[in-house]
């Protein structure tokens, strides 16, 4: 292999591991509903969502590893980081709270990864991450339409369901600026052709959630100031919690495999 | 859950599922499970019985809406066919050159 451009090849790493940070928390955040969904049905419809997820993190995390060059594995990137180091957005880690919340948290992030993906696999100058992106734009196609059947369902269903929804648009909403919020080192991943501009999707988002809100008879709040932080490494509290056990296993026993 | 039985299948009652796994197969039955409506339980259907790869066509049909044949009147029903041998082609001598039928 040529010598590698440096700055291009960090500047890559770096943009590929906040995709990657982000399908990995909320696949784990998915997979901590293994055992408890409210019926068998979902909780392997929240297990499959979930291993989408970890499938397409772990594609992002062997791709950034080889572009960063220092020998470090899928593992080493998934587990042996700081919490600081982790770039992923507020959004996705947030408790999984209700079913609604979880469902909630879902059609946000699907209806932005969805066209997101679409456009990274017509457009990436990276041909391997158009190939992890074309098929992981077919999964959340499927994760879009099932958070967005749920959300329907509950916001148009009961008067208790209704008020789930409600709360649970109430309480993540403020999150979902950040999608568009292009950090420094996405800005230049977009500049040198690798990624898309997320400021693109904004309207065709925008579109989503106000057809899936309209037919849930919900109402989007209003949002004054939106959280964001994730992307600089600034976390929630919650998040040291869902590293301890996401981490657990490797940090217990180094280099385990079985 | 507190949910009793009976708000749980008024709620989300009881579909058949059935999967065809390639094109020119038919749809076979399954299994069941429980969705409020048919888009609901299409997807339960996928996320249920094609985690591997088992098809590339889903049914579902509200278990309410299928007639089944009565269980006592069984032997009425089916033991007649039981003799009469004859209806299986089993007596014709086949020319090696049809090959398999």
């Amino acid at each position: 292999m040529a010598a590698p451009d440096n700055d291009a090849n960090h500047t890559a790493f770096r943009a590929l591991l906040e995709l990657a940070d982000d399908c990995l928390v909320l696949g784990h955040r998915l997979s901590e509903w293994c055992g408890h969904a409210p019926t068998l049905e979902e909780d392997l419809a929240l297990a499959n969502m979930g291993l989408d997820l970890l499938g397409q993190a772990r594609a992002l995390y062997a791709h950034a590893g080889e572009i960063e060059g220092k020998g470090r594995s899928e593992d080493d990137l998934a587990f042996l980081r700081r919490e600081r180091d982790y770039r992923n957005c507020l959004l996705v880690e947030r408790p999984n709270g209700d079913f609604a919340v979880t469902m909630l948290r879902q059609l946000y992030f699907a209806a932005f990864m969805e066209p997101y993906w679409r456009d990274i696999a017509e457009s990436s100058t990276d041909a391997d991450l158009r190939g992890i992106a074309a098929k992981a734009q077919k999964e959340m196609a499927y994760h879009l339409r099932h958070a967005g059947e749920w959300v329907i369902r509950l916001g148009d269903g009961t008067g208790e369901s209704a008020a789930h929804m409600a709360a649970a648009a109430t309480e993540l909403h403020r999150y979902t600026g950040e999608l568009f919020m292009a950090s420094p080192v996405r800005t230049e991943a977009v500049a040198a052709g690798l990624l898309p501009d997320p400021e693109n999707l904004r309207e065709a988002w925008d579109d989503t959630i106000a057809t899936v809100f309209r037919t849930a008879k919900l109402t989007a709040p209003e949002v004054r100031v939106h959280q964001k932080g994730g992307r600089d490494g600034l976390h929630g509290e919650d998040m040291g919690h869902l590293l301890a056990e996401l981490q657990f296993m490797q940090r217990a026993y180094p280099g385990l495999s079985w | 859950m507190t949910d009793t039985t009976g708000k749980t299948e008024a709620m989300t009652p009881l579909w058949e599922v059935f999967i065809r796994p390639r094109n020119g197969l038919h749809h076979r039955h399954v299994g069941s499970l429980h969705a409020a409506d048919s888009d609901m339980a299409l997807q339960a259907a996928r996320d249920v019985y094609t985690r591997r790869g088992e098809g590339n066509s889903i049914w579902v049909v509200r278990s309410s809406e299928i007639a089944a044949s009565d269980p006592s009147f069984a032997e009425p029903m089916f033991e007649p066919a039981d003799d009469k041998i004859y209806r299986h082609p089993t007596f014709y001598d086949i020319p090696d050159e049809v090959g398999h039928m």
